[in-house]
């Protein structure tokens, strides 16, 4: 599997990451290596193996719907980049 | 005192021949004189430390003391500390301050362990060498010029040069394990489950793990004690009672067990100087009663290959909740939200990080998600079968934690692949989610050689067991690098 440089743009956008135009081809470099490294798993028939997603097969632990958590907005938002008035602030969304 | 392991330091603070006050003083004084050059400390939390060790003093004082009480410990910075930074070794977190701790810190410090600092790490615990961190590369106390691996490099170059009695780590792929092997330590990586992930920053949720990094099997048994249990704030931690793992170190008799030697592990691309010392270990076991024979794990070769499937999947999923917009990195005047997010991310991560989000975003996209990812998760299965298949003829699998010891620093970093094929033969635990431990078993070149011991699920008092019992028959384990005995 090679990557081309536009699909290094297209799975960069995807994934929110900037890459500057000079690591494009770096980039598609080394993903393609990953990627042709990885086509190995094409030499063994799995059709007939369940897919493993948990190392225990465990099934997800439910817990009762209660509030267990107090509210400590003020402390993580002391770590916030940018907050006024109790609301993360981010560029204008709608013009 | 900083060549005994915790259990000799235990038994001196509570003898009163030494205060954890001393204790913590006279680590924090080698950290400051050696860590300039091994870069094993992101943060050293000396204040807190000192106030710890006086607080630990009061309980051993009024006899309220477990075997922890008063030991001073590093943590990687994986682990959230409340108040403290907690890098992960990434840009991105340089200025994040935990609101929280983690359970294994919280688990620590109600023993009574005493916080020295945090260790340096790949970023985001992505690499095989701590070359990836943006605090810098570590460097190995047996040799400078060489790697302590990775990720938890930091935690390991710290216990090796004795600026720390034993640290935290986590492994995904290996990452206790093989910096554990390449410093010359004992190191775990429990069943996976065992240990709470609550506040451990994720990488690739369903392999990763934490697990202690000591100098002997003992103490990574009053370690792994002290950090494990269920934890309902981890959905994946297991609901199963935690044995006192020091106390049963002698319960695992080696006569008459049979432990198994994977071909597939002493194949091509295995160092000729760590199989020697691998090979002198299996006698060592066998002079001790055990059964040896070989054993195969047909799929180990895929291992490596389906991991780059899976912990890419599951990083690039964690990862997104990096945006800039809650805490963290974000980038100087973003133009729009979406620029936000590109320039906070493309700017607070490094090349690996990135790397790894851009394989998992395009192995989960549509069209190719069977084709990689649910591929991947098939052969997860049949590599775990192999485990499974393999302990039906033996109680445990033995061979090299590690192909090569320790490589230089540089060595690899501009080739990904090369790199990924360190973890050779820790990864299919991972996948498996079996435990696993790296014990020293001699030097290759000067440099130290891990002997990995793989166990079945829940195995870890055992795998325990083993390594007390061969550290009983030798002194590889107490060797320490001459600058800083």
């Amino acid at each position: 599997m090679s990557l081309s440089e536009g699909d290094v743009k297209r799975i960069a956008r995807l994934a929110r990451l900037e890459i500057s135009a000079a690591d494009v081809p770096r980039y598609a470099h080394d993903l393609s290596a990953i990627l042709a490294f990885v086509e190995q798993m094409g030499t063994v028939d799995t059709a007939a193996v369940a897919p493993m997603a948990h190392p225990l097969d465990a099934v997800q632990r439910l817990r009762d719907d209660a509030v267990t958590e107090g509210n400590e907005r003020e402390a993580f938002q002391a770590i916030a980049p940018q907050v006024e008035q109790g609301l993360y602030l981010v560029p204008r969304v709608i013009e | 005192m900083h060549s005994k392991t915790i259990a000799e330091l235990f038994a001196d603070l509570r003898a009163r021949r030494v205060s954890s006050s001393e204790l913590t003083r006279h680590f924090l004084e080698r950290i400051s004189r050696f860590d300039s050059g091994l870069n094993s400390f992101i943060s050293v939390t000396e204040d807190a430390a000192i106030a710890a060790a006086a607080a630990a003093d009061r309980r051993l004082a009024t006899g309220d003391a477990g075997p922890l009480t008063g030991i001073p410990l590093a943590h990687k910075d994986i682990f959230c500390t409340r108040g403290v930074k907690t890098s992960c070794g990434s840009r991105m977190l340089d200025n994040f301050i935990s609101p929280y701790d983690a359970t294994v810190v919280e688990r620590m410090e109600q023993a009574g362990v005493v916080m020295l600092g945090k260790t340096n790490m790949d970023e985001f615990a992505m690499g095989s060498s701590n070359e990836t961190s943006w605090y810098g590369p570590v460097r190995n106390p047996w040799d400078r010029t060489r790697v302590p691996g990775g990720s938890s490099g930091g935690s390991a170059a710290a216990v090796a040069a004795r600026l720390a009695p034993a640290a935290t780590g986590t492994d995904t792929g290996g990452s206790i394990r093989q910096p554990a092997a390449l410093c010359g330590l004992t190191g775990l990586k429990p069943t996976y489950g065992r240990v709470s992930r609550y506040g451990m920053i994720a990488f690739a949720s369903s392999l990763d793990q934490a697990g202690p990094i000591a100098t002997s099997a003992e103490d990574a048994a009053l370690l792994l004690t002290a950090m494990a249990g269920f934890d309902p704030r981890d959905s994946t931690s297991l609901e199963r009672p935690v044995p006192d793992y020091r106390a049963q170190l002698d319960d695992t008799s080696v006569a008459g067990l049979t432990i198994g030697l994977p071909r597939e592990y002493f194949g091509d691309g295995l160092d000729s100087g760590v199989a020697r010392a691998v090979e002198e270990a299996v006698d060592v076991y066998r002079r001790l009663g055990a059964n040896v024979v070989e054993v195969s794990l047909p799929n180990s070769a895929l291992a490596v290959p389906t991991y780059y499937v899976v912990a890419p999947a599951e990083c690039s999923s964690n990862l997104s909740r990096f945006d800039g917009v809650r805490f963290g990195y974000r980038c100087e005047e973003p133009l729009n939200l979406i620029d936000l997010y590109e320039r906070s991310r493309g700017e607070g991560f490094g090349a690996e990080v990135k790397r790894r989000i851009m394989i998992g975003t395009y192995v989960l996209s549509a069209g190719y998600y069977d084709a990689y990812y649910l591929k991947a998760q098939r052969l997860r299965r049949l590599i775990s079968d192999d485990f499974r298949r393999a302990f039906t003829e033996v109680d445990v699998i033995l061979g090299p934690t590690a192909p090569t010891p320790a490589f230089g620093l540089g060595a690899k970093q501009d080739d990904p692949l090369t790199m990924y094929l360190c973890d050779i033969y820790t990864i299919a635990v991972n996948l498996a989610g079996l435990p696993a431990l790296s014990l020293p078993c001699g030097f290759a070149g000067g440099l130290p050689v891990g002997l990995q011991l793989i166990g079945d699920y829940f195995a870890d008092g055992r795998l325990l067991g083993l390594a007390h019992a061969y550290q009983r028959e030798t002194d590889w384990h107490r060797r320490i690098p001459a600058e800083y005995k």
